[in-house]
């Protein structure tokens, strides 16, 4: 074999870092989304701090799942238009180390800074101070999990001229469940309650998905080439 | 001449069919080390759809590819190394430098990168080497693409319309390496409407046409 795996990851994710960062509207508009859509919400409600702090697990969770479905076409929409997704397919090493490394350049451009902001728009919905914790853990264990879902919904859609709405409608179900676990984790913490079985189901999911969807978003990439 | 070992790659009763046209039918021919095979045909008569087929991006309706006597479907990643195809998106990126496009190509296939400068000479981009791919020409781009033919070891090389927008002297430039590819003992199976002007003894037509049932 000429090219070892590990090289041809790190080549495909320093190549994906270096698009965005001289293209960084990927980076800033999913966040200026996130912050967005967040600080709507006492602007609509009204900064009454009792009914903000109940939802706020929510609403930052909500945020972060549409911040994402908007980021998410720029995984493999660019690459599809201009050619270098069929020589990705076409390069020697398997196509779910490729897509793996691609899936982390994702996280890393929209996932982390999220993670990064986060705290702050706690601060802004009032959040009860014990659930900082829970929803830091949450939130890093939550967000790969919507790029490495999100990713087979976009290798799916990506043939299709207008895929965006279709991609969020095959997409947005499959994050009810980290949702739900995410948010209630944050609400358990906010009563002093353990959540570690609510973190340990998200784990799960990730790690399931970490493991199974490079290869769905690889036979994806396959069928929307062909 | 061809004895079976020097077959490097067999279609074996390809049958296309695309928005319910057929576009061929039990279509078989072998690509041995030293072919220059140029596919010609009118528009829509399939060549994009079997040089697809041929680099494995696309599935046949029937029939399939052979790499050493093994569907290319099942040693992939051996067929991959020994494979170029480019298509007709050079895949070049607007937001790398030409330089960059190169070595990421030549990276992905194991290939030393240290060269990218020279490679660039030789396909006329010297002095370009810095410039971001988004301020440069289709022709260069597709350039860019092209310039990995110069550095590869693969024995196969499939090219969609490789000619397009290339000035003749890049042209004459790239049919001579074909020519010295061919010689290594290297296959090219090439579609264009130009012709070439190899000597005919040296390279061989598949002739697409039109079907009607």
């Amino acid at each position: 074999m000429q090219t070892s795996y590990s090289s041809a990851f790190f080549t495909i994710l320093k190549r994906d870092l270096t698009i965005a960062l001289r293209h960084r509207d990927d980076i800033i508009n999913p966040l200026l989304f996130f912050i967005i859509v967040v600080s709507l919400f006492p602007l609509g409600i009204g900064p009454v701090s009792n009914t903000l702090m109940k939802i706020a697990p929510g609403v930052i969770w909500v945020a972060a799942l549409l911040a994402t479905l908007l980021s998410l076409e720029r995984l493999f929409k660019n690459d599809h238009a201009d050619g270098s997704l069929e020589q990705l397919l076409l390069s020697p090493c398997p196509t779910f180390i490729l897509v793996l490394a691609k899936i982390l350049a994702h996280w890393l451009i929209t996932g982390l800074p999220l993670i990064i902001i986060a705290p702050l728009l706690g601060v802004l919905l009032n959040l009860h101070q014990d659930s900082y914790t829970a929803l830091m853990l949450t939130l890093l264990l939550g967000t790969p999990v919507l790029s490495l879902l999100g990713a087979i919904g976009v290798a799916l859609t990506v043939g299709l001229k207008k895929g965006g709405m279709l991609l969020s409608l095959l997409v947005l179900p499959l994050y009810i469940p980290v949702l739900i676990f995410a948010t209630s984790a944050i609400d358990a913490a906010s009563m002093n309650l353990p959540y570690n079985g609510q973190l340990a189901i998200i784990a799960a999911i990730f790690f399931g998905s970490l493991t199974l969807a490079p290869f769905a978003v690889g036979s994806a990439l396959k069928v929307s080439t062909n | 001449m061809a004895t079976q070992h020097s077959v490097l790659l067999a279609a074996d009763k390809l049958t296309c069919i695309r928005e319910d046209r057929l576009l061929f039918d039990q279509l078989s021919f072998d690509v041995s080390a030293g072919d220059i095979i140029q596919i010609e045909g009118a528009n829509g008569t399939g060549k994009t759809s079997l040089l697809r087929i041929l680099a494995g991006l696309s599935q046949p309706y029937d029939g399939e590819v052979l790499y050493k006597a093994e569907n290319i479907h099942h040693c992939q990643e051996d067929y991959n190394s020994d494979l170029i195809f480019l298509g007709h998106l050079p895949g070049i990126k607007g937001e790398m430098t030409s330089e960059e496009n190169l070595q990421f190509y030549l990276k992905l296939h194991g290939l030393d990168h240290s060269l990218a400068e020279q490679t660039l000479a030789e396909v006329s981009l010297f002095g370009f080497e810095d410039a971001l791919a988004s301020h440069l020409s289709a022709g260069q781009h597709r350039r860019i693409a092209l310039a990995r033919l110069w550095q590869s070891n693969s024995k196969i090389w499939i090219l969609d319309e490789p000619f397009t927008a290339i000035d003749k002297a890049g042209v004459e430039k790239l049919e001579q390496l074909f020519l010295r590819h061919a010689k290594n003992g290297g296959a090219v199976i090439l579609t264009t409407h130009q012709d070439l002007s190899i000597h005919s003894n040296d390279f061989k037509k598949i002739i697409l046409e039109h079907q009607f049932i």
